[in-house]
């Protein structure tokens, strides 16, 4: 009994090594991937269980089109503003030759704001661009203007963007802050030396290497304005036709007559931030190539 | 007046005069070494040449053009950082060919340079590779085919080797001059490595706390430093404590032997103390002709080196260093044991208070 | 010029950030007629729904807590030490979160842990609470696991490991009384983060219809005027001292360290 070979002992370890992310394993199927593939089968069964694609076909309808259409719009607004303002901010704190001293108060300001999402946002936008609010108030007091007349509404499309930056810049300035301090100072010398003017250098060198990042950050600024629910709903309440405002109600209360429907609604969005997600992963092997 | 002309050059940061009053020309073609510690201001020169700092004050003027108050990238100089200057998310022919894309040339006689200048680094492969795929060596001739493609007026390089391990730095650092020469391209060259400094260069400028020493060929500056910092900082010294007994006929004495300088007079007066330097080389262990210094001393250390053995003596109070050239019939003194060393009066520098 | 550019750009931003931030405080202060007075403060202190949701999410939060480190902190442990093959699934697994949004996840449990399934959860009001917890675990998972696994970069995982094996101690002690303390920071930082998100969180609480303050501060924001405001307030100072805590133990942990 005791010449067992050796040699079947590296055989049996290998499992007892995986037993110990079973905990994880077991939490993520149950309440990350079960979850989301119940909804994914649901899209395609009857409501007997049979296999169907009438669910997505009865999606093709003009309210839900359209809501899918707003929110996508919606999405691609804030994502491409949430970038390009904090882009903004973020290359004036590390390149713009401001004091050193506003870096660490902006990381931390960012820090809060863009985890100052959902129904407080909403209040505190209502308070500020509202009917009654302090800006509005301001303008048509001191200066005569009249926001609502100007076709501005805090409860519409636009005003949804306005509030939704409110987290999507800070997103921006604490992701790209560090890929910007990345950038090496011998690269804009090296290439200020070879003739290249600023404009050049950022167009040749400096945007290729952080294109990686943008197109990262523009991935989950995207997903994070088409899944939030709380914001839109507690500005607007139910009545705005985008997505997730409509799943909310179709949980709560069915609304669309047929509750395979709301699986399929689901499932859209899913499909949409994983194309997302997915031409975000192929971008950037793409343009990573140099990183192999 | 010299191809590159550095006219008073001053700067400082805040309250910090890095750079005081400095003043340089270099011939065309000619490769000159900055040295010196780090913070001696070297660093801030070279910058101030390649546009990167504007001077406090002082002109720089590039072939009889000043251009003080340009920017960098109308310069047109090459420069060669310490590293990580490659673009990463380029080929090795785009880094090539990246100043002669922005400076608007075709794609044909782009091309073409690109292979020339890969040929003349000796990686004709290695076109179509990223920077992380190549080693520190390589990577370094890319940057210096990268800087030479446009055809800059100078070459500035900042420390390029120092990045690099011992053997890959000798190779290239012969390598670069070798281009050079070929060239014929003016260059400054930017070094905290006297040796480095010494092998490469036309001439070297030794620069401490902002000022220049002393400037000179290699050979000059090792053999006859001006400064006390020159003399410490070019090479290894042996220095003693001397009394001056004559200063008319440059007459001392070391530990109760005389020293008659062959130069003549010197400034100290009768009775001052003065330090006189030797070089590891100059002090011979044992009696030789022509040296006649001869002191009584006692062999502390003896490290074996190869061709040359590193011998540490205790002579008159302070160590020695001394080299001598290994002799297969001759073995090095046994540590402990009494032994003379001698050198040459005409081998002593003497050094300024 | 390029400074002025900078300058702009900054100024302009800090502008977008600290209007809101002004006129939801304006506002809250505003429920007197004619005079600013702390009435609306007032009001949300003395109703007890505010304190009964704001326990019950306090609660939850701290729940999540606990159970996110309990889960995180060993498994980020394993896969550094023992399966750096299953490091690729387990990260992408913890980054999911920001991929499926939370009310596709949150549907999922309603139709999967409904009563007459293999575990009806939502039957139960303590049952939901769980169901509620575990989804509040996943929303905080890409955070918390991001600043465990950080944290466990800037240690020698292996030769602790050994060093401690080597005085004898098992697993359970290695864990609790090794690694945990070497990562405290990384996991309060993911605590406060976690306490940060769940505090207010909306969706799934309202869909999972329980009494949390999210939802709570939503039917305020539907039927007043003056509390809501006042309540972003509170909601933006509870964030506000969430990320200064954070930042306060980044820094005495590096404190700590220098003295080192």
């Amino acid at each position: 009994m005791t010449d067992t070979p050796p040699r079947h002992r590296p055989k049996m370890r290998l499992p007892i090594e995986w037993l110990g992310i079973l905990p994880f394993v077991l939490f993520a199927l149950l309440f990350l991937i079960l979850p989301t593939m119940k909804i994914v089968i649901g899209a395609f069964q009857t409501p007997e269980g049979s296999f169907t694609l009438q669910n997505l076909i009865d999606l093709n309808t003009d309210s839900i089109r359209r809501a899918y259409w707003t929110s996508i719009k919606l999405s691609m607004i804030t994502a491409l503003l949430g970038c390009a303002m904090g882009f903004a901010m973020a290359a004036a704190v590390v390149f713009g030759g401001l004091p050193k001293r506003i870096r660490s108060p902006l990381l931390t300001f960012s820090g809060v704001a863009s985890n100052f999402a959902g129904v407080p946002l909403a209040f505190a936008f209502i308070a500020t661009l509202g009917p009654a609010g302090l800006v509005t108030l301001w303008l048509k007091t001191e200066f005569g203007i009249n926001l609502r007349a100007m076709g501005f509404n805090l409860l519409s499309f636009w005003g949804l963007v306005v509030t939704y930056l409110f987290f999507q810049i800070p997103l921006m300035i604490l992701i790209i802050i560090p890929a910007l301090d990345g950038l090496k100072r011998e690269w804009r010398e090296a290439a200020a030396v070879l003739g290249a003017t600023g404009a050049q250098y950022w167009r040749m060198v400096a945007l290729p290497i952080l294109f990686p990042s943008l197109l990262g950050t523009f991935a989950l600024l995207f997903a994070n304005s088409f899944g939030a629910v709380a914001t839109a709903f507690a500005l607007t309440g139910p009545q705005l036709n985008i997505v997730p405002i409509k799943l909310f109600a179709q949980i709560r209360g069915d609304v669309l007559g047929n509750p395979n429907l709301g699986y399929a609604l689901a499932f859209g969005m899913i499909v949409i931030t994983g194309l997302a997600n997915v031409t975000y992963i192929v971008l950037r092997t793409r343009s990573e190539r140099w990183l192999k | 007046m010299a191809f590159l002309d550095l006219t008073n050059l001053e700067k400082t940061f805040g309250a910090n005069r890095v750079v005081k009053d400095f003043n340089l020309g270099i011939d065309k073609g000619e490769f000159v070494s900055l040295l010196g510690p780090s913070g001696c201001g070297k660093t801030t020169v070279l910058r101030m040449v390649a546009g990167f700092e504007t001077p406090t004050s002082g002109s720089i003027r590039i072939d009889g053009q000043d251009v003080t108050d340009q920017r960098t990238n109308q310069r047109a100089i090459g420069m060669m950082f310490q590293a990580y200057a490659l673009f990463p998310n380029m080929t090795v022919a785009d880094n090539v060919a990246f100043g002669l894309k922005v400076k608007g040339i075709s794609r044909a006689e782009r091309e073409a340079r690109v292979a020339e200048m890969l040929r003349l680094i000796g990686l004709p492969d290695l076109a179509t590779r990223f920077p992380f795929q190549l080693s520190g060596g390589q990577q370094q001739r890319v940057a210096l085919a990268r800087a030479l493609a446009p055809r800059p007026r100078v070459l500035l390089l900042d420390e390029p080797l120092s990045a690099l391990d011992a053997k890959v730095r000798v190779s290239l650092r012969n390598e670069i001059r070798v281009i050079q020469r070929e060239l014929g391209i003016t260059t400054i060259f930017v070094t905290h490595d006297q040796e480095e400094a010494m092998s490469i260069s036309d001439r070297i400028v030794v620069m401490n706390g902002g000022i220049a020493e002393q400037a000179g060929a290699p050979f000059e500056i090792y053999n006859n430093p001006r400064t006390r910092f020159v003399a410490g900082f070019v090479g290894t010294l042996n220095m003693f404590t001397a009394t001056v007994e004559s200063q008319q006929d440059g007459l001392l004495t070391v530990a109760g032997q005389r020293v008659l300088l062959p130069k003549g007079p010197i400034t100290a007066r009768d009775g001052d103390t003065v330090t006189l330097a030797l070089r590891p080389e100059a002090i011979r262990l044992g009696r030789a002709e022509g040296r006649e210094v001869v002191m009584p001393a006692t062999i502390d250390e003896v490290h074996f080196l190869g061709s040359v053995i590193r011998v540490r003596a205790r002579v008159a109070g302070t160590v020695v260093a001394l080299d001598t050239f290994n002799r297969p019939d001759q073995p090095p003194p046994p540590v402990g044991s009494a032994a003379e060393i001698s050198f040459a009066a005409s081998d002593v520098i003497l050094l300024p208070e | 010029m390029t400074r002025i550019v900078a300058w702009a750009a900054v100024l302009l931003g800090c502008l977008y950030f600290l209007l809101p931030l002004a006129g939801m405080t304006e506002f809250s202060l505003k429920m007197r007629r004619g005079v600013y007075s702390f009435d609306a403060y007032v009001k949300v202190f003395e109703d007890p729904t505010f304190w009964a949701t704001f326990g019950y999410s306090l609660t939850l939060a701290a729940a999540t807590i606990v159970f996110g480190v309990l889960l995180v902190v060993p498994t980020a442990y394993w896969v550094r030490l023992k399966l750096p093959q299953a490091r690729p699934v387990v990260e992408f697994i913890t980054l999911l979160p920001l991929v499926i949004p939370a009310i596709v996840i949150v549907f999922g449990y309603i139709r999967l842990y409904n009563t007459s399934s293999f575990l009806p959860l939502t039957g139960s009001a303590f049952g939901t609470d769980i169901l509620l917890t575990m989804g509040y675990a996943t929303l905080a998972l890409p955070y918390m696991y991001r600043a465990v696994d950080t944290g466990l970069r800037t240690i020698d995982v292996a030769t602790l490991t050994e060093a401690a094996q080597s005085l004898g101690a098992g697993w359970f002690t290695i864990l609790a009384r090794i690694i945990l303390p070497n990562v405290l920071v990384a996991v309060l930082s993911g605590a406060f983060l976690t306490l940060a998100i769940v505090i207010g969180e909306f969706t799934m609480a309202a869909l999972l219809n329980r009494p949390a303050f999210g939802p709570f501060m939503q039917l305020l924001g539907a039927n007043r005027a003056y509390e809501p405001p006042a309540l972003a307030v509170i909601a933006f100072t509870i964030t506000w001292v969430c990320m200064g805590l954070i930042q306060l133990v980044t820094r005495f942990s590096k404190h700590e360290r220098a003295k080192a």
